[in-house]
Order: structure tokens, then sequence, then C-alpha cells
């Protein structure tokens, strides 16, 4: 991905020397490079980088990580370049160049060197390759990646040379396509064929922009053939690549709609309870891990894991309130407590609204939720997605075995079953409907924290899922919990796999038309409850 | 049932005498102010954008008053609240004009909302002060648009990245309204004018709110793939970006591969996101907080006692506020008096100065002539100014780039009088009055 | 004489028909007669308002109908009112003609914009008054009637229906954002310039379409009413207390359902086309399932199953929004919020309900 064309020689030979473990010898004056850093044009300012990288001194990481952290300012009485460390009511400085300290000085008093995407790209790559000495494997495969986007007939001798160095087998891998992109370019017939065969089926979108350019100029007809041959099955395996990437998406989507209506299939399914707040429900379980972050600052990666009994605490208590104050009343009476919730989710709307902010908040991402699980050059998967389905489906046993194997569990389906008969065995229904309006609530509160790793988090976030979760829920099935999962990962997939053709808003409509009509077809869901229970 | 009814009459009775009552101390109290209605939303979704201009007029009429009013009058805020909802901003704008007989009113977000006032304020001839980018197409004797039009937003950062970055390949991804609509065609006809071929252009739209973007980064990722640097070019609605971002940090595009400049994204919606993944994404507007200059010093401090939190971020529509509110004053003082079709006429050729640095100018068309700042968005949510445009460029009412209105201007002076007047047929159409 | 026993029989529907005839007579004088420096004059802002809040009320009435009656609960009423509200504004549309902003004679702005050569099919005849009203009828009611004739067939009941009927506006809704329906997209139809001829600013023009909405609620109720005590309403109530037993009897239960289902639609779709001209401007906002929701929280605040209960919630309701969006915003949710909850559990009859009550335990 690397498109800095004009520094692209220097940079071949600054990863090749890396690679080869040679050290650049020390030439310009340390301080004179670092002042020019200070310049105000961006191409200026990328000839001063270049030329701090060769100087080769020690310092010279240091002040580039601070020029790319934004911590390198320039003082504005002397323009004297300076490393920054933010304190109350100003800086600390500290000479860039020498490393002096320099005192404290007021916001005013300094100014930043400003950095745009090029320079940014610049310094994240030459970093990379001055700390390339380390003998970290993880950034020679970094560079040798970053070689593949580089490479010409030029490089091949020291590709070779690093080829035979190599012992690491990822990086062996990268540096033999790169060798092989390199000798597309040979003069010698065979050696290009003999490139050409071994970059069939490679999946990084270089070798296919370089084989496509190369079909374009080849006059010899058995290595145009051969090419094609590459071209259709790289092709084939992106085709496949996608489609594995498509049900990953859908499955991906799957589990947000179902993490978001698996709540709902208790407290609508199982106590037939029309939940209107239970977006609300969702939307205060991503409040409560925006508190806990806001609690636990420094500790933003272990914030999450603290969040999510909280939320469930949360959220599992105001379910409770809410079925003690209001939906007690209702029972029997299932289109009302539609309205009566209706009402409860405003009311907890404006709540937040007030206590909180109109606005949206804040809620980072740990960095273990970020980034993806890389599975090929055409592959791969995002790390949060990736953790929200295993968690969705976690949660979903979690619920399962307590409902099968708890004596609470017990007493929800028998509550459920027939009331009255289980009041006689001596439940106590009161409590257990309390109990398991909570366990709904709770578990929407664990889908808030969840989702609020994927979205806005907001005093309307709930809304967005309400329609949703109902239609799963009807969907597979009323009481059904296993209806509920295949419902949701069915319409996540069936959702992603109209959106290409069709765009993201006509695919929905056709999931919701499709829904409309299956009800028709089965009025009780893809699963429907069996007894006579079932029939009033 | 007797005395139900008594009580009924009797209580209208004195309903009838307290709106009377009520109306005479209204007519009374409006010879010793002038009204300023803000219209904007306060519930809904819209109210996490709006909610700040309202503060920034109330703000401005407050300052105001400290100098001593307008005319040596005090000036009076009627706050309502039309909550989102479109045909209530018909409504609400009828009851400013009409009940409150306001003397201008500052307010409107979305395009779908100006739509709906335009034809209140044409018929009732009121003033209306704009203070959002918007697609253009439009220029009515009645309003005022203080925010950007696409010639001044659009297409500077699609130049920026031409010529500066090498841009060879666009993605225009979009909500699916209006103004998303009208950029991404101006900026399709601008871009083959400059030689963009067909298979180089992707164009996207989604649905408001949407948040599950795996499979259009996805897409957006193998498009910038094919060996020429790609760019997004972004009008995607407010909350639909954080999920955008966060996808594309995930899917590991930073800005330095696929940079995505955004028309949409300014200081208050980053106080909302994580901008870690963000940083060095870019945005284009006439305004960013960070610009170092008194005039925006002194605005932000303003800004900072008014609201009393000094997190409080400032953002373009609030300097777009500003300016017209400043205009307006100018521009009444000048006339006069408030009366509408005066202070309309006086409004033309009125400057004040922008937080920027340089003086806006209103112009014949109802828009502005104001400086196009480019900005990379840093870790703190701000923005830092990569590239700016030499002098103001001036709002243009009808794109260039579009065939239906190529021929069209607009031009509020005499002889013309027009916001839609054909220069080939000589002809004026689409007024209301 | 019948005057008489209509009072007798319903004297809510006598206090709600003569509340009409007293605004029908007294808002237009106010308005045109009286000037307007007298105290007593009724600005055109508070004719329209009122016009607005009747056809809420008339498309409270039409959900009340099934809901109360039948015990069909559809969350998706909104839909058949925003269906009549577009055809009316494909009227008004047309009528604008080369008035637009690109003034092209047949094409809307919008579509001039999105570089259409000519108008599609579904916009043909929308130039003609009696085509487009044909068409506030027949398009709700036809969709009424197709999605009816099976669900109630596939006897899709209950909590089933409500949820599948709030699909059905949210797939309306979705579709009728995108812009390549043809209707305008998210700005949907505004600046509409006149109807049948009439200047839609005129004030004699929106005193005439508050009268017709005073008109046609009054004459709506009238028709409520006589469906449901004539012996068609007798079934549908038996229907909504016992289902499975009135079939069982022998009655097509899914026919009366399907009948009253549609004309319900229908009433909705005719409140949507006199709201449209009144507010100026129709968008797939309307077609919102929040606004389906908080229609049946009028009809629930006014007392279900009382025709002039659903107009007096509708017409409460609306007016307690306009009053408190603008003297307490901040509070307007919680207000709103906490009667939700407290009507549904103290008043399962609504406000009626309350009223009935008190008269019933008074000697």
């Amino acid at each position: 991905m690397y498109s800095f064309r004009k520094h692209s020689v220097f940079f071949s030979l600054l990863i090749l020397l890396g690679l080869c473990g040679f050290s650049l010898p020390a030439v310009a004056d340390f301080d004179a490079a670092v002042q020019a850093l200070n310049s105000k044009s961006f191409s200026k300012k990328a000839d001063a980088i270049i030329a701090l990288a060769e100087t080769g001194d020690e310092k010279a990481p240091v002040v580039l990580q601070a020029m790319l952290d934004s911590r390198l300012y320039y003082r504005k009485s002397d323009r004297r370049v300076v490393i920054v460390e933010k304190i109350d009511g100003g800086f600390r400085l500290a000479d860039a160049a020498t490393a002096q300290p320099l005192g404290e000085a007021g916001r005013r008093a300094v100014k930043k060197i400003g950095i745009n995407n090029k320079l940014r790209g610049l310094l994240r790559d030459t970093l990379a390759r001055l700390s390339l000495t380390s003998k970290d494997p993880a950034q020679r495969l970094a560079a040798a990646k970053i070689m593949l986007g580089n490479v010409n007939a030029a490089t091949k001798p020291v590709l070779a040379e690093a080829l035979a160095r190599e012992t690491d087998a990822d990086i062996r891998e990268v540096l033999e396509t790169a060798a092989a992109m390199s000798d597309l370019e040979n003069d010698d017939r065979t050696v290009r064929l003999r490139a050409v065969r071994l970059l069939d089926g490679s999946l990084e979108p270089e070798v296919r922009n370089r084989l496509n350019r190369l079909l374009e100029i080849e006059a010899d007809q058995e290595i145009a053939a051969a090419v094609q041959q590459a071209i259709k099955s790289i092709e084939f395996k992106l085709k496949f690549n996608g489609f594995i990437e498509t049900v990953f998406f859908g499955l991906s989507l799957g589990s947000v709609l179902l993490l978001a209506a698996i709540g709902l299939a208790i407290t609508f399914g199982v106590m037939g309870v029309i939940n209107m707040a239970h977006g609300e429900l969702i939307m205060l379980g991503a409040y409560t891990t925006y508190l806990v972050q806001l609690l636990m600052p420094n500790h933003i990666e272990w914030s999450i894991l603290v969040a999510i009994p909280a939320a469930f605490m949360v959220s599992g208590l105001f379910g409770i309130a809410i079925e003690r104050g209001v939906i007690r009343f209702l029972y029997g009476r299932p289109l009302e407590t539609l309205l009566a919730t209706f009402g409860v989710s405003l009311l907890l709307q404006q709540l937040v609204r007030t206590t909180v902010s109109a606005q949206n908040v804040t809620v980072e991402n740990p960095a273990w939720l970020s980034g993806s699980l890389e599975i090929n050059a055409a592959l791969s998967l995002t790390y949060n997605r990736l953790y929200i389905l295993l968690f969705c489906l976690l949660v979903f046993f979690a619920l399962m075995l307590i409902l099968k194997k708890t004596s609470l569990g017990l007493q929800v389906r028998a509550v459920s079953q027939n009331r009255a008969m289980a009041r006689a065995m001596g439940i106590r229904s009161k409590w257990v409907d309390a109990m398991t309006f909570g366990l709904g609530s709770g578990i929407a509160g664990v889908a808030g924290v969840a989702l609020s790793q994927l979205t806005n988090v907001g005093p309307n976030m709930g809304q967005a899922y309400i329609i949703d979760s109902f239609m799963v829920v009807v969907f597979g099935g009323v009481g059904n919990l296993w209806g509920a999962l295949v419902g949701a990962m069915s319409l996540g997939v069936a959702n992603k796999i109209l959106e290409p053709w069709s765009g993201a808003v006509l695919a929905k409509i056709l999931v919701l038309v499709f829904i409309i009509l299956f009800i028709q077809k089965r009025p009780r869901g893809l699963f429907p409850q069996k007894g006579r229970n079932a029939e009033n | 049932m007797k005395s139900f009814r008594e009580k009924t009459i009797k209580r209208a009775v004195g309903a009838v005498a307290g709106v009377a009552l009520g109306m005479a101390a209204m007519a009374a109290q409006a010879a010793d102010t002038i009204k300023v209605g803000v219209l904007h939303s306060l519930s809904g979704t819209m109210a996490i954008s709006e909610t700040t201009l309202k503060d920034t007029v109330l703000m401005m009429v407050d300052a105001q008053n400290k100098k001593g009013g307008v005319l040596g009058k005090k000036l009076e805020a009627v706050v309502v609240d039309p909550a989102s909802n479109w045909p209530l901003f018909a409504e609400k704008a009828r009851e400013l004009l009409q009940k409150e007989k306001v003397d201008v009113v500052f307010g409107c977000w979305t395009s779908v909302s100006r739509k709906s006032v335009l034809p209140v304020f044409e018929e009732l001839n009121g003033l209306l002060f704009y203070p959002v980018q918007y697609e253009g197409e439009e220029s009515s004797k009645n309003v005022f648009y203080t925010g950007a039009a696409p010639n001044q937003q659009a297409i500077p950062a699609v130049d920026y990245l031409m010529n500066d970055v090498g841009v060879k390949r666009w993605v225009l991804a979009g909500t699916d309204y209006v103004y998303p609509r009208t950029t991404n065609k101006i900026l399709e006809a601008y871009l083959k004018s400059k030689g963009v071929k067909d298979e180089d252009i992707m164009i996207n739209y989604t649905p408001f709110g949407h948040s599950d973007w795996q499979s259009i980064v996805s897409d957006i990722k193998k498009f910038g793939s094919a060996g020429k640097k790609t760019a997004v070019v972004s009008t995607i609605n407010g909350d639909a970006n954080v999920p955008f971002y966060k996808e594309l940090g995930n899917q590991g595009i930073a800005a330095e591969d696929i940079p995505v400049v955004a028309f949409s994204v300014g200081e208050e919606e980053l106080s909302g996101i994580d901008t870690k993944p963000l940083v060095g994404h870019l945005a284009a507007w006439n305004y960013f907080m960070s610009v170092d200059t008194p005039e925006n010093e002194a605005f932000i401090e303003q800004w900072h006692n008014f609201i009393k939190d000094e997190n409080r971020v400032t953002n373009d529509p609030m300097e777009a506020t500003v300016i017209g509110f400043n205009m307006w004053v100018k521009a009444v003082e000048k006339a006069g008096t408030t009366d509408v079709d005066a202070v309309e006429q006086a409004m033309i050729g009125i400057s004040v100065p922008n937080m920027t640095g340089g003086m806006a100018v209103m112009n014949k068309n109802h828009h502005l002539s104001k400086p196009v700042l480019i900005g990379e968005i840093q870790e703190d949510g701000q923005f830092d100014v990569v590239w700016e445009t030499e002098g103001t460029v001036p709002g243009d009412a009808w794109s260039d780039y579009l065939p239906g209105s190529r021929d069209i201007i607009a031009d509020w002076t005499p002889p013309i009088k027009c916001g839609n007047y054909n220069t080939k047929t000589k002809k004026c159409s689409g007024q209301n009055f | 004489m019948i005057l008489g026993r209509f009072y007798r029989s319903d004297r809510g529907g006598a206090f709600l028909l003569a509340g009409l005839f007293v605004l029908a007579v007294v808002v237009p004088v106010l308005n045109l007669a009286v000037p307007e420096s007298s105290p007593f004059h009724l600005s055109t802002y508070t004719v329209t308002l009122i016009g607005k809040y009747l056809c809420y009320a008339l498309l409270a009435l039409a959900l009340d109908l099934i809901w109360g009656y039948c015990g069909i609960l559809s969350l998706g009423h909104g839909a058949f009112f925003a269906l009549g509200g577009y055809a009316m504004g494909m009227y008004l549309m047309r009528q604008i003609g080369d008035r637009g902003v690109y003034g092209n004679p047949d094409l809307p702005d919008f579509m001039v914009f999105l570089n259409w050569q000519e108008l599609p099919w579904y916009w043909l005849g929308f130039d003609m008054f009696w085509f487009a009203m044909l068409m506030v009828v027949l398009v709700p009611g036809l969709l009424a009637f197709v999605f009816g004739w099976f669900s109630f067939r596939s006897r899709v009941t209950g909590v089933y229906l409500a949820i599948i009927t709030q699909a059905l506006t949210f797939a309306l809704m979705l579709a009728f954002f995108r812009n390549e329906m043809g209707f305008g997209g998210n700005n949907g139809m505004t600046d509409f310039k006149d109807i049948l001829g009439f200047d839609l600013q005129a004030d004699g023009t929106r005193v005439a379409l508050f009268l017709a909405s005073v008109i046609t609620l009054a004459v709506s109720y009238v028709i409520c009413r006589f469906i449901i005590n004539s012996k068609l309403g007798r079934v549908i109530v038996a229907i909504r207390d016992a289902e499975s037993r009135t079939r069982f009897v022998g009655y097509q239960v899914e026919r009366y359902k399907l009948w009253l289902f549609v004309f319900s639609a229908v009433l909705a779709g005719i409140a949507g086309a006199l709201y449209v001209p009144q507010v100026g401007i129709i968008n797939p906002g309307e077609f919102a399932p929040l606004n389906s929701i908080e229609l049946v929280i009028w009809v629930a605040v006014g007392g279900r199953g009382m025709l002039y209960g659903a107009v007096l919630g509708a017409l409460l309701v609306n007016y307690a929004k306009t009053y408190f969006t603008a003297a307490f915003p901040e509070l307007w949710l919680f207000a709103l919020g906490a009667l939700f909850v407290l009507v549904t559990i103290f008043l399962p009859k609504g406000l009626v309900g309350l009223w009935k009550r008190k008269r019933d335990t008074e000697p």
C-alpha cells in the first residue's frame, strides 16, 4: 500500500539494508536535521525526516516518534524544536536535538509542528526501518510486506540474499513472492514464466495488479496464457474468500441481532410482555460501559470485562423495577404492556438526556478489540466482530443453561406454561416474574456493552434495535430460544447476501417483506410452541 | 349537569378574556423589543446538533443586549422546538412569524426542514438565516445562506486530494438524501471533466443511521487495492459516521492508505467518538476550532463563558450562525429598520470578520464569500489545517456542473431581482410571490 | 326526533358533533370576518393548527374502529395515513406545473434534479383531482385489502399482527426514503402552490380546508357510529370478545375483519389527504413506526371502544404536545411517558372511562 513514489528508491535501499543487517553511517549534522523538521512546507519536512533517518543517530527514532505522536513543537521565541509533555496549563519542554530539559511553557508559547497523512506514513515506515536491527520477526515481516509494493528488477539480488538468511517461514513466503514479482520484469522468458507460475494463486493485491500490467505488454504467447491462467485462479480464490467473508459478515450481523433480541425472547417469548423499553435497557447497558470507563480511565483494556456484570446488574435492576412498578398490573393484557412500556422507554430516554447529556458519549475500544485477524491477504476478520460473535454464543448457551438446568429456569418454564398449577406447587410466581424480567433485561444490558463497541452510544440508540429485535423473535418463534438463534443468523446472512446486488436499503426492505410473508405462511414462526397452551 | 355546563361557559369566557389580554400585552411589548426567533430542534434525532446553535443565538442576543441592543431597542429571543419533525418545522415557523411576529429567524439544520419552512417564509415575508452547509440549487428572497454551498466545500476538497495527494480513484459514499445526492452528482460531473474514468468512481448510498458497514468497507478496500491511490469522499450523515470510521479502523484502512474526506463531520460530531482510529482522515469546512486567530480565541472564550463548560467545542455551523447574526445587526443598523424588505436589500454587500481571518461578504445571491479549509483529524478531536484556499470563495447557489442549473444565476439586486434567473432565456422561474 | 334519539343513545357523540358544529361556525368567522387588530381575531396559524388536530382525530377514529371494537391492534396505521397523504401530495405536486424551481411543466423538481426524462407510469393521472381523490381511497384500501386478506386468512392475530403491521410501515418508510422510488426521497414533497385552482396560502382556502376537515370528521363519526350500532357492529364486537366462538356460530370472521380493516384504512387515507395541504409537506417521516405507536396512545388516552373517546384523546394529547413543547421542551417527554404509564395502569378505559365511571356512580 506504500504510495510515496518519490522516495521509493531510497526506501527500497533502506529496507534492504535493514533486512541484511547493515547499519547506516552517521553523516549529516544531527542538530541541523532536527531543526529542518520545522519547516512550512510538507515536502521540505519529508526531506528533513529522511535526512534525519540517514544520520543514524540513536536519538533520531525518539524525535520521529514524538513527531508522529504530535508531541514535537517549536518554541515561538527562538524557533527551537522541542519535545513537549502535557502538564496542567501548559507543557514541559525538552530540546529535541540535545534532550536537555528546557523548563515549562504556556500553551501559547509553543506551536505544534503539523504533519499530514503523507508524513504520517513516511514516519511510520521510517520508524519501522530504523528499529529493524532489533531482530523482531514481526517487524521484519512488516518491512517485507512494504517491500512488495516497491520491487523491481534491480532489487532481485538483495532479495535473494535476504531469502538466504531468513529462517521464518511466513517472512520467507513474502520474500519469495517479492522475488517472483521482481522476476516478472526479467528479460529471460523462462525466468518470467517461472515467476508467473510461482505467483499463480497469490492473493496479494499487488501481485494481481502486476500480472494485469504484464498481460498488457507481454508478447510471448505461452507466458501470456500462463498469466491469464494465474489471474483466473487468483480471481477464483478471491471469489471464494469473498463468499466466506460475506458469510462472516452475515453471521456477525446476526450475532448483533441475536444479542439485541435474546433478552426480548425471554420477556416477550416466555412472559408474553411486549417490552417496548427493551431498546432502552440496551442503551442503559451501553451507558454503564461509558460510566465504567469514566471510573477506570487507566484500565480501558479491562473496562469491558468489568462493564459486562455491571451492565447486567444495572439493566436487570431497572427491569425488575419496571416489572414491579408497571408490568405486574398488566399481566394477561399483552397489548397494553406495549403502551405502558412505550411510556417507560420515553421516560428512560429523557432520564439519560437530562442526567448525562443529549449528546452521544465516547466509549473507547480496548486495543484487543481493535484491528483484525488476517487469515490471508484477501480475507481478514475484524476482532470486535469476532469477539462479539463468540460472546453472543456464550450468552446464548449460558441462558440456555439457566433455563434448562437451574431451579430458577425450571420455575420460569413452569410459570410460563401454567401459572395456576405452578402456584399450586408452591412456586412464588410473582418472584419468578420479577426474576425472569430481570434476567431478560440484564441480558439486554449485556448486549448494550457489546453494541457500545460497534456503534454510537446516545439516548436514541435503543430505538434502532427495537423493531429488528421483535422481527427476530417473531420470525424465530415466540418462546423458543433456538428459534431466536436460527432466526437472527439467517436474517443476518440473508441481509448480507442481498446487500451487494441490491444495496443496503433494498436488502433491508426485502428482508422485512420476507418476514411479513413468512408470518402469513407460518403464523407462529420458524419453531412454533407446541401444546394446548400455545393455541390461545 | 347544569352546574357543569355553567362552569364550562365561565371557563370559556375566562379563557377568551385571558387570550385577549395576553395578545394586548404582547402587542405592547413588541413595540419595545426586536424579536429574534430561534427555530432549532431541541428534542428528537436532530437535537444533538441543533441545540448548540440555539445556544449560540442566545449567546449572541445576550452579547448584543449588553452592547445596548439594536436601534436603541433590546433584542428578545423567542425559542420554539420543532422536535426534528419536518411538518412541525412549517407549523412552528408560522407560529413565529404570525403569532410571535418575530423580525428575524435563525434556524433549520437539515435540508428537508428548510424546504418545509421555505413556503411559509415566502408567504409571510419573513427572514431566515440558515447556517449549515447544504446542497445549493436554491436561492430565496427570504433566506440568507451562511453555510457552505457545494463549491465552497466539496470541490476544493476534491481539488486538494487530486493535486496534493495524487488521488486517482474515488469512492463517493453518502447517506441517501438530497445533500449527498446533489454533492455527489456535482462531484461526479466535476471529476469526469477532469478526465477521471467511470470505472474509477464508485458511488454508494446508505440509509440514515446505518450501522453495519462491514460489506461496504470491505468493498471500499477491494476498490482501493487496484494499485491507484484511492480516497473516499464522504457525505455520510451524523450518527452513521461512528460505526463507519470504527469499521475502517478495524479492517485496517488507515488514513495513509485510503483517506476519507468528510463534509458532515466536525468538532461537535467528533466529541462523541473515540478519535484514535480516525487520526489523519480529513474534513473540509469554512471554520475549524483549532485555527489560531485573535477573533477565534475571543469567540471560544465567549462560548465557554456562556455555556459554562470549558470542554464544549465550537464548529462551522456555529461560526455561520455568528456571521449571520452579525451581518443582520449591521444590516438593520444600515437600513434603520427591521422591515424585511429593507433589511434584505441592506444585507447585500455587508461584510463582517471571519473567525479564521479575512472578511465574509454577503453576495447578491444571498450566499457568502468565505475561505475554505481542509483539516486532518487529530487524537484530541480537533483538526489540523493542512490546506486552505488563497482568499475567499464566493458561494454558488446554482452549480456550474449540473446540466439543469448551468445557466441559472441568482441575483437579488435590481434589475434582475430573481433567485432563479436563466441567463439564456432571460426568464425568472420558481418564485412564490 | 332523530337528533333526540341520537342524543340519548350516544351522549358523548352528540357533544362531539355539537362541538364540531360550533367550531365550523366560529373559526371561519373569527378568522375571516373579525379584523386582524381585534383581540378576538383568530390567526390563520391557529386555524391550520386546529385543522391538523382534526385530521389526527379522524385517524384516531379510524384506529379506534378496528382496535376498540374489533380487537385488531394495528401498529402501522400511520402507513395508510401517509399513503393517502402521498396521493394528495402527488396531485398538489402536479398542480405546481412549470412554477417549480427548474420550470419543467411535467416533471416535479426532484425528478428533474435526478435526471429523470419522463414521468413514471405511477404518476400518470395525478394531475386530475378526481383521479387523485380516487387514489386517496384506493391505495390505502387496496394495501389494507391485500395485507388483511393474507393475515386474517392465516389467522395472524394479536401481538403477531401488531408486529407485522409495524414491519409493514417500517418497510414502507425505508422504501419511500429511497430516491429511486420517485416520491422525492427524504425531502418528500413540499412547496405546494394551489388546489383546484385556489391559492393554498390564501386565508379563504385554508378556512375551506379546515371546514372540509370538520365535515369529514363529523360525517365519518356518524358512519362509524352507524356501523357499530348495526347488526354488523354486533358481530364485530363479538369477534373482539370471542373470535373462535363467533367462528363456530357460523360467521365468516375473516370477512368481517377484512371489511372493517379496509374501511379503517380508507378513513386513515382520507385523514392523510386532508392533512397534507394544511401542513404543506409530506415525507417518509410520516411512515415512522413511532408515529403509529403514538396514534395508539391517543386512542388509549381518550378511551378505546368509544369513538368520541378516540377523537378526544387525539385532540387532547396533540394540544398538550403543542403546549408543552413550547413551554417546557425538557419536561415534555417525561410528561408524555408518565401519561402513558398512568393511563394504561389506572385508566384502562381512558379519560372518557373516568368521566363515565363518575357519572355512573353518581345517583
